[in-house]
């Protein structure tokens, strides 16, 4: 066996079947790719994998841009995410500096409503949390993702809490000899310490939120706001069969996180780590 | 802990820091879940004011009605597609952890899948298994398996199998990542020691590696199992279920309930249903790992 090691005759077979994935990973994107650049005529007459006569045709692309409103679409997303990602390091690091530094009698009841919201499969109690959303008057609002995001999803609470865990406590203690407040250490001392945490869970709310469809479909149904995922729905449902225009909305739409995706590489797949292994 | 001084000062952080979480966290979870519990026990339509009380009707609509239960076995295929994936990722995950040559860039692109748009993804692979238009049928030609020419999400035989593909094309790049992640918290040194020792790579791979990634291994098929019972988008934006119900899975069968036929009674139900199985799944996985810890 051990002549094996120095040779490695494996060596060959590994990179065959990475580049068979690699080959799989971009046969998808690399179609609807070629394909956005052609005008509907050049598009009847081409076969699938022909180039398309200019890289330059933004056609398909002010179309999709006009007739399915993506500029509103990515307002109302951004939107949605910004007041999300602040909501969710506003309150997972309270939560996290009131559950990780402190005893007291409800804490075990609390811990245990995070887990078992976890285990709750949120597609399935919508039929519910429908109708509290329609009494609270958010039906149709952005406040209704935004809130749904804050509640539903906890993940960041187990990130900032395991975190918060490793910030020795003499640092808390110190602060204390000096007379600071509770509020001002957690202002101060904790919140600052915590920044690799919160880039960690804008990461993977960012990718989450972004790619979410169902809770906008459901509680944002108004024509004006439509996020990405929505208006694509609502655009490849007019324009079904026509390849050419879903395929620029499909390139309009998967741009921004592929961009930030090539930037951030190394953070997000740090942040799927400790986001995963709670 | 804490001197008398900051015992009021805690009172007060507690309350505040924690009153919106927590109302958050019972106003859009745990109240729905109770919510659920209650509305599967009634006929409620979806906006009318009476819910009239039916005991357990719908529970007893659903194993009766074998129409229901059935679905499950449409999520059976990304169950079996979630291990393949698995395997596969690991797979990778091993290679891509060696010094090899261009494995920054290995990594990246079967990690790509996972953040792209679920929607995007949806229509990419709709165009892609399009009958007439579709890519996939091209390239067939192309290769001369033209006899494999098939409809892809309209033939009841293969659109669930087409599903399950595009769910493994996403999240084999995750779960390769969580892989990795676990790998590398492997101490090189237990390597060097076996080296030493004359293991060979298989050797070092279940004695060391097998090991020390067991827990991420089960965690990653608790995730692989509920995903497989929760499957909802793919068939929900690229089939809407059909043909005929060829790919409905249980969720979007309890989303038509609801949303579509105004059965919110019975859609309540069938969530309770999936709940169930799903704390089932994780107690057992719990109680597999606890055992195996003991002994």
């Amino acid at each position: 066996m051990s002549i094996f090691k120095r040779s490695n005759p494996f060596l060959a077979v590994h990179y065959l079947l990475l580049s068979l994935a690699a080959f799989l990973v971009l046969f998808p994107p690399y179609v609807v790719f070629l394909n956005a650049f052609k005008g509907t005529e050049e598009y009847n007459v081409s076969g699938v994998f022909d180039l398309p006569d200019s890289f330059f045709n933004m056609e398909n692309f002010e179309t999709v841009m006009r007739i399915g409103h993506m500029g509103r679409a990515f307002w109302n997303t951004s939107l949605i995410l910004v007041l999300a990602l602040i909501g969710n390091i506003i309150i997972g690091t309270m939560a996290a500096y009131a559950l990780g530094r402190f005893e007291f009698k409800l804490k075990k009841a609390i811990l245990g409503g995070y887990v078992l919201a976890t285990l709750i499969p949120s597609v399935t109690t919508q039929v519910a949390t429908f109708s509290i959303v329609k009494e609270l008057g958010l039906f149709n609002t952005h406040m209704a993702p935004v809130l749904l995001y804050l509640g539903t999803d906890v993940v960041q609470i187990y990130i900032f809490l395991q975190f918060i865990r490793g910030i020795p406590f003499d640092l808390d203690e110190s602060a204390m000899m000096e007379g600071a407040s509770l509020a001002r250490i957690f202002r101060s001392v904790i919140f600052p310490l915590l920044m690799p945490a919160t880039a960690t869970v804008t990461i993977i709310k960012t990718i989450s939120i972004y790619n979410d469809m169902y809770i906008p479909y459901l509680y944002m149904p108004a024509q004006k706001l439509g996020v990405v995922s929505t208006s694509l729905m609502k655009f490849a449902g007019v324009n079904s069969a026509q390849w050419n225009l879903i395929s620029a909305a499909v390139v309009i739409i998967l741009i921004p996180t592929v961009i930030m995706y090539l930037f951030l590489q190394r953070y997000i797949f740090s942040g799927i780590v400790s986001g995963s292994v709670k | 802990m804490y001197s008398s001084i900051y015992k009021k000062q805690k009172m007060i952080v507690l309350f505040t820091f924690l009153l919106l979480p927590v109302t958050l966290l019972i106003l859009f979870s745990l109240y729905p879940g109770v919510m659920l519990l209650y509305l599967s026990f009634t006929s409620w339509d979806g906006y009318s004011a009476a819910k009239g009380w039916v005991g357990i009707d719908n529970y007893r609509e659903i194993f009766r009605n074998s129409e229901i239960f059935s679905v499950f076995s449409h999520n059976l295929y990304y169950f079996f597609g979630g291990i393949i994936q698995n395997i596969i990722a690991l797979y990778f995950a091993v290679v891509l952890n060696k010094k090899l040559r261009g494995r920054n860039m290995y990594r990246m692109l079967i990690f790509l899948p996972y953040i792209m748009n679920s929607v995007a993804i949806a229509y990419m692979f709709s165009y892609v298994y399009d009958s007439q238009h579709g890519s996939l049928n091209a390239l067939l030609t192309a290769v001369g398996l033209d006899n494999l020419i098939t409809s892809w999400l309209g033939n009841k035989h293969t659109v669930n199998i087409s599903l399950a593909f595009i769910s493994m094309w996403k999240y084999l790049g995750f779960n390769m990542v969580i892989y990795i992640g676990a790998l590398q918290s492997i101490p090189d040194d237990l390597y060097e020691a076996a080296l030493i020792d004359g293991a060979n790579e298989r050797q070092s791979f279940f004695y060391i590696t097998w090991p020390s990634i067991l827990k991420i291994v089960e965690l990653s098929m608790l995730l692989t199992v509920t995903g497989a019972l929760e499957v909802f988008d793919l068939p929900f934006v690229m089939t809407k279920g059909g043909p005929a119900g060829a790919s409905d899975t249980f969720v979007t069968k309890t989303v038509d309930t609801a949303f579509h036929y105004s059965n919110y009674g019975l859609a309540s139900a069938m969530g309770v249903v999936l709940l169930v199985i799903v704390i089932a799944v994780i107690t057992i996985q719990r109680k597999f790992i606890l055992r195996e810890e003991k002994g």
